[in-house]
């Protein structure tokens, strides 16, 4: 008897035996953005308001202040932080392979990020030190996210040639929301149910 | 132009009024229009319940009969739809019949796209002192993207007060032998049809496909709402009240 | 032709077919609740879909270059699964291939019990929905929990999906209320008992329900929405985080995927992240997406390759584009039979317009002979389909391949006959007159004997017309031509 894989190769050999020419992919889409650099970060935030996430302006010196701030008002006493996160954070807890149980019990996570998307709202991950494991952004039911105006690309495509397929990555736009009920969108289910962004330009 | 009129079976049996008007109006615009006398039926309704085979002779009947004129028009947008992208396909297995089928095709037209495109008029110089509405039926819509021609000539009609149909997008449920095989849904998508219809409370529900008027305006009579179903063709050939 | 060339269909334990579809229908479009249901939520995704597709200026060309990219993986098909599992292995993954349901329930039951685990988290999938895994998964002693909201909503009501994005469409807010209060106790945490009917109150009590059930578990089981043949990156597409919980937290992941969710490389993302969202949701990105390649993080990770089908579905050249689907689920909520009768008449899991086309291609056109018919060909479904799948001229192939009836094949070569000549058809014309007697009262037809006691049941016809087309032009015009 042949394997199943052997199998499934010969059974889609034969499917394909009147030989389908190949199509021709045309990538005449848009695969950059237009927007100038003022444009495309008030879009960024326009779509994230959009999608219920916070957003906060700061420039670079302002950012350690702007963290503590934001921290401060929504009451996040002990957050866990990536190790390689680059900013010092009073009473943070430095993931060192917590449990998820562990992550449960804390008031949110601090992380940077490697790309944001301005059309769609969206803020990709990739799981770099300063971002950290996957599960320290999932579990902690508030996400206080970094992002860096040079990280701020217009339009998917610009995301996709930016990222590395061999790290994991997590697209994030919004918070955790679900369509499921009468498709009515409502925020808040799994994971974090506050998203709160700080652009820094 | 010297122009085929292709009737379509469904006008032929059932709704000649249709056909009457669509020579009328042609004429008075100037043109010579021929009936030629070998043409039957498209073969929609077979290809369509599924039997291409028993379509085949009536695609081959339709290609000869049409071949020798430069335009042939039909009020029908479903008809068009199915001689436009089914015949030379239902043909593939005789590429040679397939190839003249594409041609004819080519060369078939819907009223409305015929009167704006190829003539090149709007004002047809009708009138007709009625409250419509136009159901802009979903193959002249989604298989022969005829737009608002219908409307833009619609707007030229002296008299004519044009009220825009709810939801005019959305199928009336008619879809061939679907309403036979599938009555109960059909039926439900023809309530909702007709409410919008009443909704605007006009006197008159206006398409281009005699099928789909058949299929409202069975359910208006049933009703005995009083709302008449009535083709394009009618209404743009229509001298009514100047 | 189409020659199948043998290959086998899908597993006939496959959820790919029920009662005939007119019967189903009629019981759906009966219960007026459900079409309340259905009617709001569709005209709700509809509108939100129409905004978001509207504002994309380059949308044609991504959605022709999407059918372009899947059309490319078909024809490219065992080069590029085998560079999947290479990919995959490259990684640290393991790749299985499952010849149909069966094969690949036991593969994933087997793994299962290799990690002495009797319980598993699912993310909502339809390739294990199609298999009946959560089935084979109770045979053997193991529970599966659905996670996603609706599937909860679905499994808990000992419901089946109705719908491939929104599986639980067919409910409101206060039917899942209902549920909840009923049924979360029998099997975890309860909702509490001053549970509203607010969508939020309601998602606030699955997020309790489930928590305890994502920290504790130890193996997930999740589809893919694609998987990217030259860095073996698998994705899942979600809005809740229930996606993100189960391909995270427990140590060893399992994802079954049809051999057709491939797309060849990296790049080919940038399209689809496009595609789908806004077909799907009707938003301009669903909130997460997860991508890994291999294992990643500590983890183990299974990749189960299925065919169950799908081969047979290739081999047709005129049904092939059906497995370009993205299971986006726009031709469901723009299709006017779907919004009637919602997506159990459709007998299988693959309801609404794809469904109609997918399932008797993966289960034998004879044994979902009238799923083909479900459709009026209004043409909404091509319209909307982000990967333009013409749907409808698929179904009219579909119809010449199903069995017909006796009665009716008899009615349609005659008819085809006497439209064969024109002398004929003449003759048939004049006969029809003969109708007009049986309405001379009222001046139209209003029952008429079967099939055609279809159409009388809800629509008159006009009487045949005292004068015909024929002998008005011969009056007017002449013999000649």
């Amino acid at each position: 008897m042949s394997s199943a894989r052997d199998e499934v190769l010969g059974r889609i050999r034969r499917a394909l035996a009147d030989r389908p020419a190949p199509a021709e992919v045309r990538r005449d889409y848009r695969r950059t953005g237009e927007l100038d650099r003022t444009a495309l970060l008030d879009l960024l935030v326009d779509r994230l308001v959009d999608y219920k996430a916070s957003v906060r302006r700061c420039a670079e010196p302002e950012l350690a202040g702007t963290l503590v701030d934001a921290l401060t008002e929504r009451g996040a006493a002990r957050v866990v932080v990536p190790p390689g996160l680059p900013w010092d954070l009073p009473g943070a807890v430095r993931d060192d392979d917590l449990t998820a149980a562990e992550l449960d019990d804390l008031d949110g996570v601090v992380t940077a990020c490697a790309v944001a998307v301005a059309e769609t709202g969206t803020i990709v991950l990739d799981s770099s030190p300063d971002q950290g494991r996957r599960m320290i952004t999932l579990v902690p039911d508030y996400h206080l996210c970094v992002v860096r105006a040079d990280q701020v690309v217009q339009i998917v495509p610009e995301a996709v040639a930016r990222l590395d397929p061999d790290r994991p990555l997590t697209w994030i736009s919004g918070p955790s929301a679900t369509s499921d009920i009468e498709l009515n969108r409502v925020e808040g289910v799994h994971g974090p149910r506050t998203l709160e962004v700080v652009l820094v330009d | 132009m010297r122009i085929a009129l292709f009737l379509t079976c469904l006008v032929d049996a059932v709704v000649p009024a249709a056909g009457k008007a669509t020579v009328e109006l042609l004429e008075r615009l100037g043109h010579e229009v021929v009936f030629p006398p070998g043409q039957t039926c498209c073969g929609q309704m077979h290809v369509n319940t599924g039997y291409p085979g028993e379509a085949l002779p009536l695609i081959r009947r339709y290609v000869e009969t049409f071949e020798p004129y430069e335009a042939v028009v039909a009020p029908s947008g479903s008809c068009v739809g199915s001689v436009r992208h089914q015949h030379a396909a239902v043909a593939s297995g005789d590429p040679a019949l397939a190839a003249r089928a594409a041609a004819v095709a080519a060369r078939t037209y819907e009223l409305s796209e015929f009167l704006v495109d190829v003539l090149g008029v709007t004002d047809v110089g009708a009138s007709y002192p009625h409250r419509v509405t136009y159901h802009p039926t979903c193959h002249s819509l989604r298989l022969l993207r005829v737009g608002d021609k219908p409307l833009r000539l619609l707007r030229e009609v002296r008299g004519l007060d044009l009220v825009e149909l709810p939801g005019a997008e959305e199928c009336c449920g008619f879809g061939g032998t679907f309403a036979v095989k599938n009555a109960d849904t059909s039926t439900a998508m023809l309530a909702d049809k007709m409410r919008a219809v009443l909704d605007t409370r006009a006197e008159v529900c206006a398409a281009s496909d005699s099928s789909c008027l058949l299929h409202i305006g069975g359910g208006l009579s049933r009703l005995r709402t009083g709302v008449r179903t009535v083709h394009l063709a009618e209404i743009l050939a229509s001298r009514e009240g100047s | 032709m189409t020659v199948f060339l043998g290959l086998p269909r899908a597993d006939p334990e496959s959820h790919l077919h029920g009662a005939p579809f007119p019967q189903a229908a009629r019981a759906a479009i009966a219960d007026t609740q459900l079409r309340r249901n259905l009617g709001n939520a569709t005209a709700t995704i509809r509108a939100k879909r129409a905004r978001v597709v509207g504002e994309v200026p380059d949308w044609a060309a991504l959605r022709a270059a999407g059918a372009a990219i899947k059309d490319d993986t078909l024809a490219r098909l065992p080069e590029l699964l085998v560079q999947l599992e290479e990919a995959v292995t490259a990684r640290g993954g393991t790749v299985h291939w499952a010849r149909d349901a069966t094969e690949a329930n036991r593969i994933v039951t087997a793994l299962v019990q290799a990690t002495g685990a009797d319980e598993v988290v699912k993310v909502k999938s339809m390739a294990t929905q199609e298999i009946g895994l959560n089935e084979a998964l109770e045979a053997a002693g193991i529970a599966a929990w659905e996670t996603d909201l609706a599937e909860l909503i679905v499994q808990l009501g000992h419901d089946t999906p109705s719908h491939i994005l929104v599986p639980a469409i067919h409910r409101n807010r206060a039917e899942i209320r209902e549920i909840f209060l009923r049924e979360m106790g029998r099997v975890g945490l309860p909702a509490p008992a001053d549970l509203t009917d607010s969508p939020p109150a309601l998602a606030d009590a699955a997020r309790r329900h489930l928590r305890q059930k994502f920290l504790d578990a130890r193996v997930a089981i999740s589809g893919a929405n694609f998987a990217v043949a030259s860095t073996g990156t698998l994705s899942v597409v979600e809005s809740e985080g229930n996606g993100r919980m189960c391909i995270t937290l427990p140590r060893t992941l399992i994802t079954v995927m049809g051999i057709e969710k491939l797309v060849p490389t990296w790049q080919d993302l940038e399209v689809f992240l496009q595609l789908l969202p806004r077909s799907s949701t009707g938003e301009r990105m669903n909130p997460y997406t997860s991508m890994w390649s291999g294992a990643v993080e500590g983890q183990e990770f299974h990749l189960v390759l299925l065919d169950n089908g799908r081969t047979a579905v290739l081999s047709d050249p005129e049904g092939r584009a059906a497995l370009r689907c993205i299971r986006c689920s726009a031709c469901l909520n723009v299709c006017p039979v779907y919004e009637r009768t919602g997506g159990h008449a459709y007998g299988s899991i693959y309801p609404g317009p794809i469904g109609a086309v997918l399932s008797p291609q993966m289960t034998g056109p004879s044994q979902n002979s009238t799923l083909p018919y479900a459709s009026s060909l209004c043409g909404a479904c091509y319209d909307a389909c982000p990967v333009a799948i013409d749907i409808p001229s698929m179904l009219v192939h579909l119809r010449s391949q199903v069995p017909h009836p006796a009665a009716e094949r008899a009615v349609m070569r005659s008819v085809a006959y006497a439209m064969g000549s024109p002398r004929r058809w003449a003759v048939a014309l004049a006969v029809s007159k003969a109708g007009r007697l049986l309405g001379r009262r009222r001046g139209r037809l209003s029952t008429l004997p079967p099939p055609l006691s279809g159409w009388t049941s809800s629509r008159d016809l006009p009487l045949p017309p005292a004068e015909s087309f024929r002998d008005w032009w011969t009056r007017t015009h002449g013999d000649g031509s």
